[in-house]
């Protein structure tokens, strides 16, 4: 008896998966084409991006950790913090940005640590300054220490003034429809409700107001704080949200490569779930084999 | 005179500008964006900005940071 080689088995295995394509796209024609070949982009402030996982910069071991992590995480979009330079103490230590090839990101400044309008909108100025005129910038006005959940009442005038003064605001807020509509409505480019207070890595808690949110929504929703593991985020763009951003959830697991490389594909898979289309649950069983023709 | 430099007192000469105080803490070619008073100071001005007697100035960099 001779068993086929892993390489006639891998080949025998791509010839039947390019036999069912063909025969599935003779069926089915251009739809099953564009669903699961040509998912629109996700598109914030007029560029295209391919990928809809966004992260941190933060909490890494090092440098080099950060670069291979979000190689891994195939991530177009990176937040970064604007910070005092370090005058003295130590000249000398790396500094991040030196240490990655920023041509192949799309900086996102933001201004986590803000705990009012004022603070918020001079760091997005320093940010602007700083990056030559950048106007993309994730605004989070941070209202507890305890919890970090947004200030929303601060977010949403600091969100006018950004707008205003030609920003294009990615903002951080609760999982509330109705803030959400507002931030949206302000002109903000994408909102960003939290699934789980940052850095908790609890998950979707509420996804029925997610799902409200992505709902009434034409801007992009990404999930922003709070995810834990790959199906965490898997649940998110089950939900329908454009993407998901998130940081600790990578930079805090055992080995952050690995997690980052996790999350790319439980956010791929969780998109073509979404568009897909679930079956409908039900509450009893539904035989997949026919029951007529049965010798028994 | 004394200015405070993030937030500590720092002695220079007087009428030094920024573009000099940038070379004396070593900080000339680093990527930066540079606050006086509260006040953004583009780059191309670095040089004719000439800092005076407890001026705030602010010097910020990009990092490494998250929300989550």
């Amino acid at each position: 008896m001779s068993f086929p080689r892993p390489t006639d088995l891998s080949r025998l295995k791509s010839c039947k998966i390019v036999t069912q394509f063909l025969i599935a796209t003779l069926i089915y024609g251009s739809t099953l084409m564009s669903d699961t070949n040509f998912d629109s982009p996700l598109v914030i402030a007029g560029k295209s991006y391919t990928s809809r996982l966004l992260v941190g910069t933060g909490k890494y071991k090092d440098n080099a950790e950060t670069r291979l992590a979000l190689e891994a995480s195939g991530a177009e979009i990176i937040t970064i913090a604007i910070r005092r330079t370090n005058i003295g103490q130590n000249p000398g230590e790396p500094n991040l940005l030196d240490a990655l090839p920023l041509d192949k990101y799309t900086l996102l400044p933001n201004t986590a640590g803000c705990y009012n309008v004022e603070d918020a909108v001079r760091t997005c100025k320093l940010a602007r300054e700083l990056l030559d005129g950048h106007k993309l910038v994730k605004l989070e006005v941070l209202g507890d220490e305890k919890t970090l959940f947004p200030d929303t009442i601060e977010t949403l005038k600091a969100a006018q003034i950004l707008v205003d003064d030609g920003f294009d605001v990615m903002v951080y807020t609760n999982d509330d429809p109705l803030i959400a509509k507002e931030l949206e409505n302000i002109g903000c480019v994408a909102v960003m409700p939290l699934a789980a207070p940052i850095g908790s890595g609890l998950g979707i808690r509420n996804p029925y107001n997610i799902l409200t949110i992505v709902e009434n929504a034409n801007v992009p929703i990404l999930v922003d704080a709070g995810v834990g593991t790959a199906s965490d985020s898997a649940i998110a763009m089950e939900l329908g949200c454009d993407g998901i951003l998130m940081n600790t959830a990578i930079a805090a697991a055992k080995h952050p490569i690995m997690m980052a490389s996790a999350m790319k594909k439980a956010i791929e898979g969780g998109r073509e779930a979404y568009l897909a289309g679930r079956m409908p649950r039900k509450r009893f069983a539904s035989a997949s084999s026919p029951i007529e023709g049965t010798f028994f | 005179m004394i200015i405070i430099l993030n937030g500590e007192d720092k002695q220079v000469d007087s009428r030094t500008n920024i573009e000099q105080l940038l070379n004396i803490i070593g900080l000339s070619d680093k990527k930066l964006a540079v606050e006086v008073n509260e006040h953004i100071v583009p780059r191309s001005e670095f040089s004719e900005t000439t800092l005076k007697d407890s001026d705030k100035v602010e010097i910020v960099q990009a990092i490494g940071g998250g929300s989550d």
